[in-house]
């Protein structure tokens, strides 16, 4: 398939800017969907079972609830800040779709330094929910926006260093090329990597453990606790297309995006974006929140130092030839190490202090 | 050697979360789905035996309550009492079932039925042929093992798992 298609440039662009809203829509109403019937059986409850068959319906449901609220703007907020903060939100999210392959040389632009893109664009949500928090004028709204900033920040440098390791292996920035150099799932090759991406990108999108700025039981609802109406529906939705980004990149990076037998490439894609979806579900119903400090000392004292090691042995294993005729007993080392690894630094992790600010 | 600080806490609790997606959920779905309540249940209403009462106001004595009142007059030709008036507060009752026991003529049963919300404080008043027994208004276990044994089994939430489609 040649990478302009379906041929033409502006119909190229059209097509898959309707693809990818669409794509984008239906998976977070999917994803939603998924987290609250998941969610429930995993607290030993049932979910929403009463809007449509089985509670499909419930998506729907929220939205035109939400849609139908009053729209209600703060007295002493900034209003152009608050208006404009969820629209800020959203289209980075959208954007990240731009870059990522439903199949073979179908995505909206093949850029070859795609990865790179995702980086940069990824982070400009936050701007967005520091405009939110900073408009609200409202002192838990700016602690939760703050929080979410410190998070950000301290969180990109072991995501970004986890996907440095994935792009030495393959060899290229292009989302696509990285996927076309998946024989065997990256997860594989790299499980130490995948691992901090997980962590790192639940942390980085604000996923529980890690939600702490719009942790109800300290600050309210963090940024949106004076969204209401359509705009709150943005920032909801911000949240699960997020959480749908992060699990397509995952997807992309580890787990060889659109590869996969019999079933056709973008249905395997999908497939894949759910799985990790739901180990984020997973996850999120298994872990309580974390406190401010256990963040930063989670990001700092273990993803950091433990991402910066996986690099150094990716990039010798990398320099030593990367016999592809050992590619297994490559597999099997890694996951030597990775596990050595997680089990040392965990109890190093605690002689640090963990949370705790001195050491 | 202790493994708790090795992340094993985080994959202990994955398990227990993942074991209770596939297992059934401890749901009941209340006005579709009724459990059977316990056979010796303290319902929220009592019932009385018109026939075994004697009216000697035991069960108004020991209800601390003071949600039972109770009006006797003599009646020369049967040689007993006559009860004109025998009345429950049930918002004051708190089903302790002390009246129950109380009973010397096993004349009062506690009820079966948990269903006795009202909208008007003054219907919650129990007059003297509300409290009647009927087929629908059962009599509790409670106090009266023979009784318990005429009632379904309790039903347990981890036996009655349903969804409706």
């Amino acid at each position: 398939m040649p990478p302009d298609w379906p041929g033409g440039f502006w119909w190229h662009w059209l097509f898959f800017t309707v693809v990818i809203i669409g794509f984008v829509l239906t998976m977070v109403m999917g994803a939603i969907y998924l987290e609250r019937r998941g969610m429930g059986r995993m607290q030993s409850r049932l979910g929403p079972n009463r809007t449509g068959p089985f509670g499909l319906l419930q998506p729907v449901a929220d939205a035109i609830k939400v849609l139908l609220k009053e729209n209600i703007v703060p007295f002493t907020a900034d209003k152009v800040v608050h208006w404009l903060a969820p629209v800020i939100a959203f289209a980075p999210a959208l954007m990240i779709f731009a870059v990522i392959p439903f199949q073979n040389g179908a995505l909206l632009a093949d850029l070859n330094i795609g990865i790179l893109y995702v980086v940069a664009v990824s982070s400009i949500s936050t701007v967005g929910i520091f405009m939110a928090g900073w408009g609200s004028n409202n002192k838990y709204s700016l602690l939760g926006a703050m929080r979410n900033v410190a998070a950000v920040v301290s969180y990109e440098i072991p995501l970004v260093l986890a996907i440095v390791g994935v792009v030495l292996i393959a060899g290229s920035l292009s989302l696509n090329q990285i996927v076309l150099a998946q024989d065997i799932p990256f997860i594989l090759l790299q499980p130490l990597g995948f691992l901090l991406f997980f962590a790192a990108g639940c942390a980085e999108i604000n996923r529980s453990p890690f939600d702490l700025m719009e942790a109800d039981s300290e600050i309210v609802a963090g940024f949106h606790t004076e969204y209401s109406g359509m705009k709150f529906a943005m920032f909801y939705l911000v949240e699960y297309a997020e959480a749908i980004a992060i699990s397509a990149i995952i997807t992309t990076l580890f787990l060889g995006g659109w590869r996969g037998p019999l079933l056709p490439p973008w249905l395997w894609f999908i497939v894949k974006v759910f799985l990790v979806f739901f180990a984020m579900v997973w996850t999120r119903t298994t872990l309580p929140r974390i406190r401010i400090d256990q963040l930063m000392a989670f990001a700092w004292k273990f993803l950091f130092p433990m991402s910066l090691i996986n690099l150094v042995i990716t990039a010798i294993q990398v320099l030593a030839g990367w016999p592809t005729e050992l590619a297994w007993a490559m597999v099997i080392i890694n996951i030597a190490i990775m596990v050595g690894l997680v089990l040392t630094w965990s109890r190093f992790f605690f002689r640090l202090g963990w949370g705790r600010l001195e050491v | 050697m202790k493994f708790e600080r090795y992340g094993i806490g985080i994959a202990k609790g994955l398990t227990v979360t993942i074991r209770h997606l596939l297992r059934h959920p401890t749901v009941n779905q209340y006005p579709e789905q009724r459990l059977n309540v316990s056979r010796r249940f303290r319902g929220n209403e009592l019932i009385w035996n018109r026939e075994r009462c004697t009216g000697c106001g035991t069960c108004a004595k020991t209800c601390h309550q003071g949600a039972i009142e109770i009006a006797t007059s003599p009646d020369a030709t049967n040689n007993k009492y006559e009860v004109e008036k025998y009345q429950v507060d049930t918002g004051y009752c708190i089903q302790c079932g002390l009246c129950v026991e109380a009973c010397p003529y096993d004349a009062l049963y506690l009820g079966y039925s948990y269903e006795c919300a009202r909208y008007r404080r003054g219907e919650l008043v129990q007059s003297k042929e509300d409290m009647l027994y009927t087929p629908e208004r059962k009599v509790s276990g409670y106090f009266f093992p023979e009784q318990a044994q005429k009632l379904p089994k309790q039903t347990l939430l981890i036996e009655k798992v349903v969804e409706k489609k």
